[in-house]
């Protein structure tokens, strides 16, 4: 089974949310996401300063199988990307919550993040998708 | 596994398994007023020997002449060595294989071709090649506005010294994707882009130029000072480019001050014979930032499991099988056999080769057209650097000119003022290796004979 930090919020789609202590959200795939992808060989990401709404795509992750879109969970405007995604894109494969995170948003509205999924939830969808 | 369409039996059974009746039934979600149906345009079938009958008349038309016409298709000496390889089994296939487990041939071959291209345009990346130059650029229009980020705009900024004909399939292919192309005008006396009509742009947000060198006229542009605008005002830039003339002058890699964004040409002249115009291919190059918004087929090379060398399509990802709607572009293949007999001319004469052939080109245009200019009313228009084409303004109807020079038996040129109401008596003249010192003279005389002959009607 993959891992689902508790601490997160989730879309069924594996998209992963993190409110930090400043306020800001960090968003990324999940361990199940990059699982389902193989090997990640490139992320293409918002740009900094750009507004993007909750449901809608803010980006792209390729493997050498497929490519997804990403999803935001959240609305606001995105204060960074990282970076190192583009010299070395398999971080999304080995550190999924840590380095592998995709982008930062400036919340617009805080209400977006309680139509989000638990871990257990978004556990729960995971499962049913594989069935 | 054999590559020949399903035959009546293959087709009930496929539907019997399907569950639907008809053909008709399984497509009915189609709108009806949607579907192809019967092609008014094409005629009926013919036999084998009426459509040889067709096809050698056809042929016979475009015999025995003298052709000086170049405008975008160009008459080399195909080595015989360059399709007697190229029609050999292994390679010769209206399918174009992509398999890696039983394609590394034809893949070493079109990874072999990217090679050469890239290494004749300067520039980091090339695909396996498009349908043709004009088409071409088409692709590149698109793939610039996804790809300029610096700029909202779909709006692209085109040399008038573009192809005429490109101008109109670019705008087929992408005016319903409401992207505007807007011209630069060019100055009918130098040939080249206007400067200071061009200047009039600055400040305005355009995803991209367009630019060719040499130009349709032949001519050569300024293309460091072009291309360093282009980018200053945060475009794009493009080249539309010769592959023969490249060897000659600057590639589009290294134009200004950071080269070509992407570039772009008829690859016809690299061992295709002109056929009377088609099948050719194009090919497309781009900077190595740019190459997730490639279009079409791309080899690469790579290891299996063994640690053995073996060529593979990539980054497949931007194609339709994969992404879907939202795939670079909707081309899933090359011009693969056009492609295999161009890698086949390159390799045979190498850079040093092209290099001879561009310049024997250059040194009969220059002939031809100094022994033209002692030709009393005739004038020799292009006067700046150029390649091997040339603009000839007549004292007479262009028309009436190239169709009394078609009856000695000399292809006179392309006639400009189809296109170009300025450049009215205009007409286009190139010559290329293929000329002898003969073939010159016989134009000077047909082209005195035809302007004597329509002096006394």
């Amino acid at each position: 089974m993959s891992n689902i930090p508790g601490e997160l919020k989730y879309l069924s789609s594996h998209e992963w949310v993190r409110v930090e202590a400043d306020g800001t959200a960090t968003i990324g795939i999940t361990d199940h996401a990059q699982d389902l992808l193989g090997d990640v060989v490139f992320v293409e990401l918002p740009e900094v300063g750009a507004e993007i709404n909750a449901g809608e795509e803010a980006g792209v992750v390729e493997s050498v199988k497929a490519a997804s879109d990403i999803f935001s969970p959240v609305s606001g405007e995105v204060l960074a990307i990282n970076e190192a995604l583009e010299e070395s894109p398999d971080l999304v494969n080995n550190e999924p919550y840590e380095d592998g995170w995709f982008f930062k948003v400036k919340l617009t509205d805080e209400s977006d993040l309680e139509s989000l999924l638990d871990a257990e939830a978004y556990s729960a969808a995971c499962e049913d998708e594989d069935h | 596994m054999p590559f020949i369409p399903h035959t009546e039996e293959d087709i009930r059974k496929m539907l019997e398994t399907i569950g639907a009746q008809s053909i008709d039934q399984l497509f009915d979600e189609i709108p009806s007023h949607l579907r192809a149906g019967a092609l008014d345009a094409i005629p009926p079938a013919r036999s084998e020997m009426e459509i040889m009958r067709l096809m050698s008349d056809r042929a016979e038309q475009d015999s025995g002449a003298l052709c000086f016409i170049g405008a975008g298709a160009y008459e080399h000496h195909i080595p015989a060595a360059v399709w007697d390889i190229a029609a050999r089994g292994e390679f010769m296939t209206a399918y174009t294989p992509y398999q890696a487990e039983a394609s590394q041939g034809t893949l070493q071959l079109i990874y072999e071709f990217q090679s050469m291209i890239t290494a004749l345009t300067g520039l980091d990346v090339s695909n396996a090649s498009l349908y043709d130059g004009a088409s071409g650029l088409a692709e590149a229009v698109l793939m610039a506005i996804r790809a300029n980020r610096k700029s909202k705009s779909k709006r692209v900024l085109i040399a008038g010294t573009v192809h005429p004909i490109y101008k109109k399939v670019v705008n087929s292919i992408v005016h319903n994707q409401k992207i505007e192309l807007v011209e630069v005008p060019f100055d009918p006396s130098s040939l080249t882009i206007d400067m200071a009509a061009l200047s009039k742009f600055e400040g305005e947000d355009f995803a991209a130029l367009i630019i060719a060198q040499p130009n349709f006229f032949g001519t050569l542009e300024d293309v460091h000072q072009l291309i360093n605008w282009g980018h200053e005002q945060k475009m794009l830039v493009v080249g539309v480019v010769n592959p023969t003339a490249a060897t000659l002058i600057s590639p589009p890699g290294e134009w200004g001050e950071n080269g070509a964004d992407i570039a772009v040409g008829e690859g016809q002249p690299m061992g295709i014979p002109l056929a009377s115009g088609g099948p050719y291919f194009g090919f497309i190059c781009c900077k190595q930032a740019l190459v997730r918004q490639m279009p079409g087929r791309i080899i690469g090379r790579t290891v299996d499991l063994d640690g053995k060398e073996g060529f593979a399509l990539t980054l497949q990802a931007r194609e339709q099988h994969i992404r879907r709607s939202k795939a670079t572009s909707n081309i899933c293949t090359n011009q693969g056999l056009a492609v295999t007999a161009a890698t086949i001319y390159m390799s045979l004469l190498g850079h040093e080769g092209i290099e001879r052939v561009a310049r024997a080109c250059h040194a009969n245009t220059n002939r031809l057209a100094g022994l033209l200019s002692a030709v009393s009313g005739v004038e020799v228009v292009s006067t700046g650097p150029r390649f091997h084409e040339f603009v000839l303004r007549l004292p007479a109807s262009s028309r009436l000119v190239l169709e009394h020079m078609e009856l000695q038996g000399v292809l006179g040129g392309y006639d400009l003022s189809t296109h170009y109401p300025e450049l009215e008596n205009c007409i286009l003249v190139c010559a290329t290796e293929t000329k002898t010192e003969q073939d010159l003279n016989a134009y000077v005389n047909a082209l005195e004979l035809s302007l004597k002959e329509l002096e006394a009607a």
